[in-house]
């Protein structure tokens, strides 16, 4: 906020504050603004056509990379709560009608404490290191009747609001790098998510058709067209259909038991006259006219002729949820109410005007003819236009409404228990209940945060899965997990529709970053440079609209509604103006926004086929900047990109001066864009200001991926986001559940744009690794490496392994508590084997290795902890039994750090971090940055591998059939570029849609006396002879991936067995048994092999042997058949486990099943 | 039958074309050929074998190896990097060690700074372990060097508030190398004393950095060890070479040509010269020695039949570059040495079958 703020002072006149503050700002992006000049001075030639991406990081110093989830948050503490508190301001009594409390005011403090130990603010470490939740007091102001004053009482607590990172509440808020480091906090992190009892909690962004928006659908099978709108406002949410059924026209509503015929509806509405309908329907256009004229005997039918008629007919169909206790209203008066408020609920209706609804129905019904009269005018569910993005802030929105009103229900509960008592001992204040109420809203907030179950009682609203774990196996994948977006589709669905690329989705989201299988398509990435609105305030456009010339919507007759070249006015979806002039309303509405008279992101676009100028101010559309063209010049200038430069022009002032527009998705889809300046041609509206900005975060960090096959692109997105590397600054302050770092992470030698801006260059993830791409010993197929042994000595692919073991000390509920014991001694002295590392005070020692089996916190809990007295006297108090805590890996860690804190409530925490510092192992994944992924085939010594002329021999082999089917043509520019940089001492660059010159790279490989093609003479290391063939040698960025040989290996000879069917247990962290599935027996019985079938599936699995009486077919024991009372026909026979229990489960549910024997070879003796 | 004077050429050099190498010759008897006697002669070796030194500095040494087979060559630099044992940090004893370089990442880049001493002393020192599989011997003060690297960092009063460089705002803000400090134990004071101490090869490796209140307190052993069993070993960065380049000019390359002609090559490689006969520039190789064997030359039509890249076969331009333990030419000696006693065990074997 303050650089907007700074930037709008600046503007126009400059005090010294605001010059310090210029000053602080420039210096503090003086890094970032630096790898752009690439050796140019601030003096050098700038030409706008290379130049104008300097806009980029500009763009993204003020919106940074996850604004969108800190200005929905923003916007919900400083906007959105004041609205829901005005619209719930008043709690009254029942019993007291004097009574009443008032909300008047809201706010969020800062983040505080509960525990008052300490007087320091509260930082977002604190709350991850001790499990508390980082969250911000909220306080209303009130007024309400004591006695028979009217009281006001400022800043009351209602509860604890969870406080997003970064956001303005948030105590990171203008932080500078120093002030962040003494907070041990990154300045990289991206913030944007909660920690709600230490975890971080992100609320991904749902994607959703657009509400109170008009979709026109056709079902060519079924030959229905309908028209539907969900509307939405404060109170409901509900669904509205038109529809056509064998050529007539209904209305459709969950509350209306029935489909009724529109033009019943209309006259509902008061719309008697058949003429006026028609003309608002059809306009008069006779095809139009000729197709609705059914409707009108539809309705004569009824005998439906005037708007009392019309109710009558309407109210008896309406659904009525109302208490019985209720009088029953007539039907009239209810089909009044129900269209007032429930059909079309967003279309207001004040003083029983009902004009704007008919007409809004009346826009519905025209949708329906003209999809009727051509059926390629319907509306695409799939078009990113038709779509909102909910983002936190919506959504926290919702769940504090709701239990807001939750609170106020409770509130009035308890004061009219109060205020029903006759005689009361003191003065009633209602402030005593309202401040010992904060549980609902704050447990309730962090219930929803912490277990993703948004539940509404408003609404019916019941989703899971809104709010994920951040994931923090790299920076990549913290920030990529920011900017995905998650659909409301059902993943089982087989539709291609919604998984597929849009068309719309160019330069807002990414094309290439979405998962594979099952939600791939609908779990997308926001681009680069994307914007996403919040609502603006429709009033003062509608009187800017007016202003410019629209004529008033209900002061005119159907006729001139649907005139040859008038044009409906739309405001987000409800009609309310005309124009006789479209083209120059519009060029006149933009101007008035990019004169800043309105907010720069409301969109205004014609839709020519329907006839209508759509003017949009909701929240959720998705924008980005592009830069203003007018008369085939682009307003940004040189002269522009230069003080842009020297920091003398912020972004905002790009906006304010009019050079630079957000432009939505509908209006994108109404512009010309050029991407480079020389194509602007005379119909050109914008420029593009950086091609590569249609990628996002992940997928930036490919270079060249321009030149790979798509698919590899996507795939690198999945990898680049389980690649080890350096997670933020305060890594080690850190105690995570799993941490993976590398220990020498390296930039890429290839950089692109996209890693500068986002400073994947400062917090890197793989390493910059020589390739020699050639075949090596055949320990290479199947995409296997070859690892040189040397490189992996000196440190490359290695990493740690960090992870929490972790234990509260509890209260129990009769007094007692759980404890730290003493390591215990043999004879000598000694701590025994198990307590090696234990220290004095019961917990291992930092430092130490610890191995399998070893405890590490030597926790005792009390025998007896329930709370009543009369157990026995066995259970004395104060008995203490072990509960220490084992390491259970077989692969030896260090301890790394021990946390010994409390948590909110009060209770002992304790954390115990290990550590594994790994080396690079057969079987190991690494991958470059194509979607090249392979496991470690060999390690090899160096002197085995092949060597170049200057001696150099390289990290990894890799076999060049990996190349012709996957066409990563990327990845050997990436080798060609980096092996250039080297040679020159320099980054050099592999942007998408630019980077370095194929031909300028060859150009400096041959100027150091290096093959133009990067290829070159190698000697074998094995027998010391030339290569028959040059070989492609050079650095490829290689990231290794948490996919460890360690954590998965896993073999069992004998081991544990689950309890029931005593079969062997599954999965590695049991110790279980390999399993032969069904399609490996089916090999085996194929091949006949009956008795390895045997073996495999009950000798070694769960057998067992039973005692089976021949003649009754019945299980026995002890060579005994209990039902025939009998040993005589008694045999001994193995059979699976699993058998006899099924054969023991029929029994019990009176089934018998009698297994009857008979000889396998009756005839063999004969 | 004693081949031609061309076919005596053309084993001498293994063909560099465009897009491939040719004759680089993988026969079970390298350098023999049928119905000729190419059995070993010391004479013939003798004549024919050379060693020419070019470069002969402390830790960078380059020669000329001329006359042997591949084989051989390749034996020598496949020693140096892994069978020519040095002295390297093999253990580390962290008594303290509240730095943010966690204990193992520590040790792995103590042990990867390479040691000097007194080289008459090393010669005193025996294996500690002899193959991996095998226990350690106890340390003695034959096989284990015991060094200490003892620092804690400590804030500089007498600095300025303003002051904001770590190097002057604290003592012993990096630990380098020089800190790690000789503790001889026994006999090891006479072998190793004075400026024979074994230290650091490089004094200034940072190590790590530390804060105030930070300590890193460790006991170091040092034992002897191969390039095989870990790169700390490897006496040397590394040990290569390449064969000697030849630009043969079939045809007078002249002109304009000529000009482009030299440009194909590292600086020195060719000159333009005029034709003593002619008087016309000429492209003339003067030292393809130089050469890169970029293979430019072959990218360019012009010079199309008019050139034959090759590289001499048995012409190895060898580099040794020392990491500071032993200088270049010593390790050579040494490599030559182990490759004789291997030979000399093989034949013992042999005998003894």
């Amino acid at each position: 906020m303050a650089v907007t703020e700074s930037a709008k002072s600046s503007h126009h006149h400059h005090s010294a504050q605001d010059e310090h503050l210029t000053l602080m700002l420039f210096q503090a992006f003086a890094k970032l603004l630096e790898p752009i000049y690439q050796g140019k001075k601030l003096t050098d030639p700038i030409t706008t056509a290379k130049d104008k991406w300097a806009l980029l990081p500009a763009f993204l110093k003020v919106k940074g990379l996850v604004k969108q989830h800190l200005d929905s948050f923003n916007y919900f503490c400083d906007v959105e709560l004041k609205q829901i508190i005005k619209a719930n301001e008043m709690v009254v009594s029942e019993v007291d009608p004097n009574f009443f409390l008032r909300y008047v005011d809201i706010r969020v403090g800062l983040p505080e404490r509960q525990d008052s130990d300490s007087d320091a603010d509260i930082t977002p470490n604190e709350c991850r290191l001790r499990d508390m939740t980082y969250a911000a007091p909220v306080f209303v102001d009130i007024q309400y009747v004591r006695g028979k004053a009217v009281i006001a009482r400022n800043g009351v607590n209602i509860g604890r609001l969870p406080i997003m990172l970064r956001s303005n509440k948030c105590v990171l808020t203008n932080k500078s790098e120093h002030e962040m480091a003494v907070l041990k906090e990154c300045p990289l992190d991206p913030g944007g998510y909660f920690i709600i009892n230490g975890t971080e909690k992100v609320i991904l962004v749902q994607e959703q058709l657009s509400k109170n928006r008009i979709i026109v659908e056709a079902d060519t099978k079924k030959q229905i067209v309908q028209a539907s709108v969900t509307s939405s406002t404060h109170e409901r949410k509900s669904n509205t259909y038109v529809l056509s059924k064998k050529g007539a026209i209904y209305l459709r509503h969950n509350s209306v038991s029935e489909d009724v015929p529109i033009v019943l509806v209309l006259k509902a509405l008061g719309i008697q006259s058949d003429h006026e309908i028609l003309l608002m329907v059809a306009g008069t256009d006779s095809v139009y006219q000729d197709t609705f004229s059914v409707n009108f005997e539809e309705c004569s039918k009824l005998g439906v002729f005037t708007q009392q008629q019309a109710l009558d007919y309407f109210g008896a169909r309406v659904r009525t949820s109302r208490k019985i206790l209720t009088t029953r209203k007539s039907y009239a008066h209810e089909a009044l109410e129900a269209l007032a408020t429930i059909v079309l609920a967003h279309v207001p209706v004040k003083n029983l005007n009902f004009r704007p609804k008919a007409l809004y129905i009346a826009v519905m019904t025209r949708r329906i003819l003209m999809a009727m009269a051509n059926p390629q005018l319907v509306d695409d569910r799939d078009y990113v236009g038709n779509k909102r993005l909910e983002l936190a802030g919506q959504l926290l929105s919702l769940l504090f409404e709701d239990l807001f009103k939750r609170f106020n229900g409770e509130l009035k509960m308890n004061i009219d228990k109060i205020l029903k008592k006759p005689n009361r001992t003191e003065e009633f204040d209602a402030y005593n209940i309202l401040s010992g109420h904060g549980h609902t809203i704050t447990q309730g907030m962090n219930r929803a945060i912490s277990t993703g179950n948004w539940s509404l009682k408003r609404f019916k609203m019941e989703r899971a899965g809104v709010t994920h774990v951040l994931s923090r196996l790299s920076y990549i994948s913290a920030l990529g997990m920011m900017t995905r977006i998650s659909s409301q589709f059902e993943k089982t669905r087989k539709v291609s529709g919604p998984r597929a690329l849009q068309p719309s989705q160019f330069g807002m989201l990414c094309p290439s970053d979405t998962p594979e299988g099952e939600a791939c398509g609908l779990v997308k990435n926001l681009a680069l440079m994307t914007h996403i609105t919040t609502d603006d305030d429709e009033e003062h456009v509608i009187r800017l609209a007016m202003v410019l010339g629209a004529e008033d919507v209900l002061a005119v007759s159907g006729q001139e509604l649907y005139a040859p070249g008038a044009y409906v006015i739309f405001m987000n979806g409800t009609p309310f103006g005309i124009t006789r002039y479209p083209a120059r309303f519009l060029t006149r509405f933009r101007k008035m926004r990019r004169m800043g008279k309105i907010s720069e992101f409301v969109s205004i676009f014609i839709n020519h086929h329907q006839g209508g100028v759509h003017i949009a101010t909701d929240g959720g559309r998705i924008c980005r900047p592009l830069i203003i063209v007018e008369n085939k010049k682009s307003k940004v200038t040189l002269r522009h990109i230069k003080s842009l430069k020297a920091g003398k022009m912020t972004f905002e002032d790009f906006l304010k001066k009019g050079l630079v527009e957000y432009v939505d998705v509908n209006e994108e889809n109404d512009a010309h864009i050029a991407i480079y300046e020389h194509e602007i041609s005379a119909s050109t509206t914008h420029l593009e200001i950086e091609p590569f900005t249609i990628l996002g975060a992940v997928a930036g960090l490919i270079p060249f991926p321009h030149h790979n096959q798509s698919p590899r692109n996507t795939y690198q997105c999945a990898m680049g986001k389980q690649a080890i590397g350096a997670i933020a600054y305060n890594q080690f302050l850190r105690i995570d559940t799993l941490l993976y770092l590398m220990v020498y992470p390296q930039q890429p030698m290839v950089k692109t744009r996209t890693i500068e801006l986002i400073k994947y260059d400062k917090l890197p993830a793989g390493q910059n690794a020589v390739v020699a791409v050639m075949s090596y010993s055949g320990y290479d197929i199947e995409d296997a490496l070859v690892l040189n042994k040397s490189s992996v000595d000196r440190g490359f692919g290695r990493c740690q392994v960090l992870r929490k073991y972790v234990t509260t000390l509890k209260k129990h509920p009769n007094q007692t508590m759980d404890r730290i014991g003493d390591r215990k001694s043999d004879e000598e002295g000694n701590p025994i084997k198990k307590h090696r590392i234990i220290e004095g005070d019961g917990l291992a020692a930092v430092g130490e290795r610890i191995e399998q089996g070893e405890s590490y916190i030597l926790k005792q809990v009390p025998t007896h902890t329930a709370n009543n007295p009369a157990e026995g006297p066995q259970n004395r108090l104060g008995d203490y039994k072990d509960a220490a805590m084992n390491y259970k890996l077989t692969d030896p860690a260090y301890i790394d750090k021990v946390m010994i804190s409390c948590s909110e409530s009060e209770q002992t925490i304790i954390k115990v971090l290990t550590r594994q510092t790994r080396r690079p192992e057969l079987g190991d994944k690494f991958s470059s940055r194509h979607g090249q992924k392979g496991v470690c085939g060999i390690i090899v010594q160096q002197e085995d591998m092949p060597f170049n002329d200057f001696g150099t021999c390289p990290d990894i082999i890799m076999n060049p059939h990996g190349f012709p089917s996957r066409m990563t043509v990327g990845k050997m520019i990436e080798l060609l570029a980096g092996k250039a940089g080297v040679l020159s001492g320099n980054l050099q660059y592999g942007t998408a849609f630019g980077g370095s010159k194929v031909q300028d790279m060859s150009e400096i490989l041959i100027s150091h006396g290096f093959n133009y093609s990067g290829k070159d003479f190698v000697t074998s290391g094995i027998t010391g002879e030339s290569l028959q063939a040059y070989i492609f040698f050079g650095p490829i960025y290689y990231q290794k991936l948490k996919h460890m040989v360690q954590d998965k290996m896993h073999s069992r000879a004998r081991g544990p067995r689950a309890v029931l069917t005593r079969q062997p247990t599954e999965g590695r962290s049991r110790d279980g048994g390999l399993r032969l599935g069904e399609m490996e027996r089916d090999c085996l019985i194929a091949y006949g092999a009956s008795q390895l079938l045997l073996e495999r599936l009950m000798l070694s699995s769960d057998v067992h042997e039973i005692d089976l009486c021949e003649n009754c077919g019945l299980m026995g024991y002890s060579s005994w058949c209990t039902t025939c009372e009998s040993s005589k026909f008694v045999t001994r026979m193995k059979i699976p486990y699993a058998a006899k229990l099924l054969l023991q489960e029929l029994l019990s549910m009176n089934v018998l099943a009698r297994i009857v024997l008979e000889d396998e070879f009756p005839n063999k003796l004969q | 039958m004693a081949p031609s004077k061309e076919e005596l050429e053309r084993r001498r050099i293994v063909g560099v074309e465009l897009e491939r190498v040719s004759n680089v010759t993988s026969t079970d008897f390298p350098g023999h050929y049928p119905g000729e006697d190419h059995s070993w002669n010391l004479d013939d070796f003798k004549k024919n074998s050379k060693i020419d030194i070019h470069k002969a500095n402390d830790l960078d040494y380059e020669f000329d190896l001329i006359g042997v087979d591949a084989s051989v060559a390749n034996a020598f630099r496949r020693i140096l990097i892994s069978e020519v044992p040095t002295l390297a940090i093999e253990t580390v004893f962290v008594h303290n060690n509240t730095s943010i370089v966690q204990d193992e990442v520590l040790a792995q880049r103590l042990g990867l700074v390479p040691l000097r001493g007194d080289k008459k002393g090393f010669q005193q020192l025996r294996w500690r372990k002899k193959s991996p599989d095998e226990p350690a011997a106890e340390a003695t003060d034959f096989n284990t060097v015991v060094m200490t690297l003892k620092v804690a960092c400590t804030r500089n009063h007498a600095t300025p508030n303003t002051e904001t460089d770590p190097s002057k705002l604290y003592f012993n803000s990096s630990v380098y190398a020089r800190d790690i400090k000789f503790a001889p134990q026994g006999r090891q004071s006479s072998w190793f004393s004075g400026a024979g101490e074994i230290r650091p090869v490089n004094p200034d490796i940072l190590l790590a950095k530390l804060r105030p209140g930070q300590e890193i307190d460790l006991e170091i052993h040092c034992v002897l060890g191969i390039g095989q069993d870990h790169a700390k070993f490897s006496p040397v960065a590394t040990a290569s070479y390449r064969l000697l380049p030849s630009i043969k000019i079939k045809k007078p390359i002249t002109g304009e040509d000529a000009e482009k002609f030299v440009n194909c090559f590292p600086k020195g490689v060719a000159e333009v010269q005029k034709d003593k006969k002619t008087g016309e520039n000429t492209a003339v190789v003067v030292n393809p020695r130089k050469d890169t064997v970029s293979r430019e030359v072959l990218r360019h039509d012009e010079f199309k039949g008019k050139v034959e890249l090759g590289r001499i076969r048995d012409h190895f331009i060898f580099s040794i570059e020392s990491t500071g333990m032993y200088n270049s030419d010593e390790l050579f000696l040494q490599a030559v040495q182990i490759l004789k006693k291997k030979c000399t065990d093989f034949q013992e074997k042999l005998m003894e079958s």
